[in-house]
């Protein structure tokens, strides 16, 4: 169900090249994963070209620590270009299964949910991920991410390129809105 | 209160003795944290951290201190008004891979706050908008380099005749030194700290101190019994300072060590004795500091002087007879803080910075404990030893030279 979704959120905006290279990279996350520190992010030699130098970027990434099951990460995306930049996927070791999520109301109660479209950067601006807002959702974090530890992280764009990054993980009390599946 | 001069002033020391990066009072205009957090806003999702309250630059909430250089910063500071010196018991269990993660998150912690910008994943960040000279200083104790699996861990004091020392004020692994102009950044300091250190350590004591916050720069610090506390005291800047400070190889070079002594002061018996007796103890004047031979706070003391009857006019047993170093290179800079408690209990958090503490600190200590008139009204009551790594380059971490 999960699973499902992801890809239906992923097939809405990424070429089916980008989609085949996602998999893979998650394949070598996941065994990244399995021998123990998430500190270098395994480069498969087929993996599509990062994002033009300086395109998209991120400023103060971090993720919050966590045991196991969900987590977040967060940062401010800055787009230098003068076109707007999709975020269409994200992928970490830490998990394998990450969604693109914002943060709405839902009968007086804050919910999160899988963001349609992506993450959209304004041209020559910037898009906050912080709590209780749009954030990069870990569904299934498996070893603990203990705080101070640093997790690589994927984004995959509207273009087919990457956006790599390094966040730092927080021990943070907050983040905790309700899961809401919405438009699965 | 001089608290931006001071800075300007300590900046343009530093530029000319080493060219290190400091930001003056006099950069904050083009440069300011109000513009820096907006700096990623030219877009539409985010709007400009500016908010009515928020002083204008050059107004002391906005002054600066550097963080990265040769040296931490906290140590050759002009002392800010408040402090928190944070005493931390890390877990059991603690290794070198914990303690690395755990410093880089302090030092980003501190890399941000201290230069008016919120931490990472801080849940208040319009407290971080007034650095007020926040400081952040790190210290490693005996357990801190037991855990790391590293030599050279600060020796233990020799237990001293007055020493009254309780646990509860005494020892830890970590120290977090927190300095400040402003105490409710200075709380919201703290409060990061605590957050980002509790899944590797536990608090053992915070003990908060305070100074004349009003008082102009260049002028001694008044402690609770009413006396000029620092008269003799290298100044930073100086080659007398930096001998006397900074460890000059391995790797804790930039570094110093701190002692730090709680000292409860008696005051009830102290309201009891006139103020003949003070200054006899002493060997200064209340009002002015000056030594009794003198005029003046900074007067050389004539320890030679005799009075008609043929004694020394400064006693043999006066507090700065005893406490006298004649080599002002091995003397230690002290930055103390007064504290008060609400069971009325007041004393002086006696910080002193040195490069050697066998050689600075012990010798003091020791005549002091075997004679000094005002151990009468004063009783040690805590006692702490810690080594101030050096300072680190932006994108290095406090700790680096030893855990790297």
């Amino acid at each position: 169900m999960k699973l499902l979704r992801h890809a239906v959120v992923s097939r809405t905006v990424v070429s089916r090249t980008a989609a085949a290279c996602a998999a893979l990279a998650l394949s070598a996350c996941l065994s990244a994963c399995g021998s123990g520190q998430p500190s270098a992010q395994p480069v498969a030699p087929s993996s599509p070209a990062p994002s033009p130098a300086g395109a998209l970027t991120i400023t103060d990434p971090w993720v919050k620590a966590a045991g196991k099951g969900m987590s977040a990460a967060f940062g401010t995306l800055v787009n230098s270009t003068d076109a707007p930049i999709t975020v269409v996927s994200a992928a970490t070791p830490a998990s394998p299964e990450v969604e693109l999520h914002e943060t709405v109301e839902d009968g007086g109660k804050m919910v999160m949910r899988p963001k349609q479209g992506g993450f959209v950067v304004p041209a020559r601006g910037s898009l906050k991920l912080e709590p209780g807002g749009n954030h990069i959702m870990l569904m299934d974090v498996r070893r603990p991410i203990e705080p101070g530890g640093e997790v690589p992280f994927t984004l995959r764009l509207g273009d087919g390129s990457t956006l790599r990054f390094t966040a730092v993980a927080k021990d943070f009390a907050g983040a905790n809105e309700t899961y809401h599946p919405g438009h699965g | 209160m001089g608290g931006p001069f001071a800075v300007a002033e300590i900046g343009r020391r530093r530029l000319l003795a080493g060219g290190l990066a400091v930001v003056g009072a006099g950069t904050l205009a083009g440069c300011s944290p109000a513009d820096r957090a907006a700096e990623p806003g030219r877009g539409q999702a985010v709007q400009p951290a500016r908010s009515e309250d928020q002083p204008g630059a050059g107004e002391p909430g906005r002054a600066v201190e550097s963080f990265h250089g040769e040296h931490q910063a906290g140590v050759a500071t002009t002392p800010q008004a408040h402090a928190a010196f944070l005493g931390l018991s890390l877990r059991r269990g603690t290794t070198r891979d914990h303690l690395r993660r755990l410093m880089r998150l302090l030092t980003d912690d501190a890399g941000r706050l201290t230069q008016g910008r919120p931490a990472l994943g801080d849940t208040e960040p319009g407290l971080a908008a007034l650095p007020a000279r926040l400081t952040v200083t790190f210290g490693f104790g005996p357990g801190f380099f037991q855990a790391a699996g590293l030599p050279g861990g600060p020796a233990p004091l020799p237990r001293f005749p007055v020493d009254r020392l309780r646990d509860r004020w005494s020892g830890g692994d970590l120290l977090v030194q927190l300095c400040c102009d402003d105490p409710v950044t200075l709380a919201h300091a703290v409060r990061m700290v605590r957050k980002d250190t509790r899944a590797f350590a536990t608090v053992k004591w915070l003990q908060r101190g305070f100074r004349q916050a009003t008082q102009r720069p260049g002028h001694t610090h008044r402690n609770l019994m009413g006396q000029l506390d620092g008269t003799v005291n290298p100044r930073p800047g100086t080659p007398d300072f930096d001998r006397a400070v900074w460890i000059r190889e391995g790797p804790l070079r930039g570094g110093t060590m701190l002692v730090l002594r709680r000292i409860e002061m008696l005051m009830d018996d102290w309201d009891a004795a006139d103020t003949g007796a003070k200054e006899f103890a002493v060997g200064r004047r209340l009002d002015s500091g000056a030594p009794l031979t003198g005029t003046r706070e900074h007067d050389p003391p004539d320890y030679a002087a005799v009075n008609g009857l043929g004694f020394p006019v400064i006693a043999q047993e006066a507090h700065i007879r005893r406490a006298h170093v004649a080599d002002p290179g091995l003397r230690m800079f002290r930055r103390p803080y007064s504290y008060e408690e609400a069971d009325g209990e007041v004393g002086l958090l006696f910080a002193a910075y040195q490069a050697d503490v066998e050689r600075q600190f012990v010798p003091v200590q020791r005549r002091l404990a075997e004679a000094d008139l005002l151990n009468q009204w004063t009783r040690p009551v805590g006692s702490a030893v810690f080594a101030i790594p050096p300072g680190c380059a932006e994108g290095g971490w406090i700790g680096e030279t030893l855990l790297g």
